[in-house]
């Protein structure tokens, strides 16, 4: 059986609606909130601060570090021990290599940026959703950044290139594949890319392909929410 | 073929294409790539001449030799005070340049400053990597007995002075209390507590709007409903 129709209806290259905004969380120096679907996003940005342990400081420029965290009942299934764990180690890790080419903390040695994200709900998508929004939120910190980076997940379910996958598709029973992408705006360099699953060469083009149209599509949310903030009365 | 793709005072995000050929010059807080000129912050457009600049909404201080701050002490050493400035980095304060009186080996340097106290201060000094020096010799820099200290974006800082001071010489008079900002965004309030309560909500509202024309008028309405 081919895959032609999608579990909640959308066409192939159609992402879930989004919602974004910025300068959610008052005591932070910049902060946003980012919902794709049931994909729901917070993050806030502290800093340009001292940095602690001190042997991660870096005398030639500053660093930033991402924090994420999906909530105790954010998933569909158990409760989720809330707090650091392997995952979100690594999510935290990709979140950080995803964001670092854009952002430039050359006026800032041995400081640091925070990057604090909370998942209060998620159906798929987490780590995009989470680079998404911070994105948003290093710009309305005011840090020097080159681009804008805007993420998506793609993926093949049984066959068929899809995007934005949401729950219900990555655990679709037949063959699926799950590539979340992050692409800068300007040049659409990739800055995030991995898998989960199994594709053919051909098909991952194809994703690819999608995954710039599709970040298309979130770059202009992203910049209008940041532009909302600012509107005149 | 040169073109200009914002117009002044617009609102730019950060990775915005600004301006496209040679015959434009980035300015701060914008880069050249290829033949365009992009943003690299989230801020305002200004076009003089041939230089595309932006200043900033929103953003950490950076410091600038001969700012006034106001800071607060964190530790006394062997030759002075060091201070937290409310950016990345703390900042020395010689005891040469916190008073000319002459001050003995055995003095208590937290009699004349204690750990905790804020400060009226002047940077003399900034290293590239961001080491701050400190001066109070000059005229108007102290350490602050009472009144209380508020913190806004240091981004706002000229908005809430105002042009030639008309803003800040307005609260003053409207509220009756005495006003010191520092341009690294703590400002220090004193009078009475209504006053500085006033001061402080119209300051906010500052903060709130600084992007709009007209504040002044704006923030004299405020403060005469608020009365």
């Amino acid at each position: 059986m081919v895959y032609t129709k999608r579990v909640d209806g959308r066409k192939i290259e159609e992402l879930r609606p989004m919602i974004a905004k910025v300068g959610v969380i008052a005591n932070a120096d910049g902060s946003a909130y980012f919902k794709m679907g049931n994909t729901v996003a917070y993050a806030a940005v502290y800093g340009p601060r001292e940095l602690f342990p001190k042997f991660l400081q870096n005398p030639k420029t500053g660093i930033i570090r991402c924090h994420y965290s999906m909530m105790p009942f954010s998933g569909s299934g158990e409760r989720i021990r809330p707090g650091g764990n392997r995952r979100s180690q690594e999510i935290s890790k990709v979140m950080n290599d995803s964001l670092e080419p854009v952002v430039d903390l050359s006026a800032f040695p041995n400081a640091v940026v925070d990057i604090f994200v909370d998942l209060p709900q998620t159906d798929a998508g987490t780590r995009c959703a989470a680079i998404t929004a911070v994105s948003m939120a290093l710009a309305d910190a005011g840090i020097p950044m080159k681009d804008i980076v805007s993420a998506v997940a793609v993926g093949e379910v049984d066959g068929t290139v899809v995007a934005d996958l949401n729950y219900d598709e990555e655990a679709y029973d037949a063959i699926v594949s799950d590539i979340p992408v992050a692409m800068t705006h300007i040049k659409k360099e990739v800055t995030l890319l991995q898998m989960d699953g199994e594709i053919s060469k051909s098909q991952l083009m194809k994703a690819i392909e999608m995954a710039k149209l599709a970040t298309d599509k979130i770059y202009a949310v992203q910049k209008q929410a940041l532009l909302d903030k600012f509107v005149k009365e | 073929m040169s073109e200009i793709l914002v117009q002044e005072r617009n609102i730019v995000i950060p990775g915005e294409t600004l301006a496209q050929g040679m015959d434009y010059l980035p300015g701060d807080n914008t880069y050249r790539e290829d033949d365009k000129i992009y943003s690299k912050i989230l801020g305002l457009v200004y076009i003089s001449g041939r230089v595309i600049r932006i200043t900033p909404l929103s953003g950490p201080y950076v410091p600038k030799i001969g700012d006034k701050i106001i800071a607060r002490t964190i530790d006394i050493t062997m030759s002075g005070w060091r201070a937290d400035t409310e950016t990345a980095y703390s900042a020395m304060l010689n005891i040469k340049e916190a008073t000319s009186r002459f001050i003995k080996k055995e003095e208590d340097l937290s009699q004349i400053i204690g750990i905790g106290d804020y400060i009226v201060v002047q940077i003399i000094n900034v290293t590239s990597q961001n080491m701050i020096d400190l001066t109070m010799r000059e005229a108007g820099l102290h350490k602050i007995t009472g009144g209380r200290i508020i913190k806004i974006n240091c981004q706002k800082v000229p908005r809430v002075i105002g042009k030639q001071a008309s803003m800040i010489m307005m609260i003053k008079e409207k509220t009756g209390c005495e006003i010191t900002v520092g341009q690294n965004g703590l400002i220090w309030l004193k009078g009475t507590s209504e006053g500085e309560l006033k001061a402080e909500k119209a300051i906010k509202l500052i903060e709130q709007k600084s992007h709009l024309e007209g504040l002044t008028d704006k923030v004299q309405k405020f403060l005469e409903e608020l009365a």
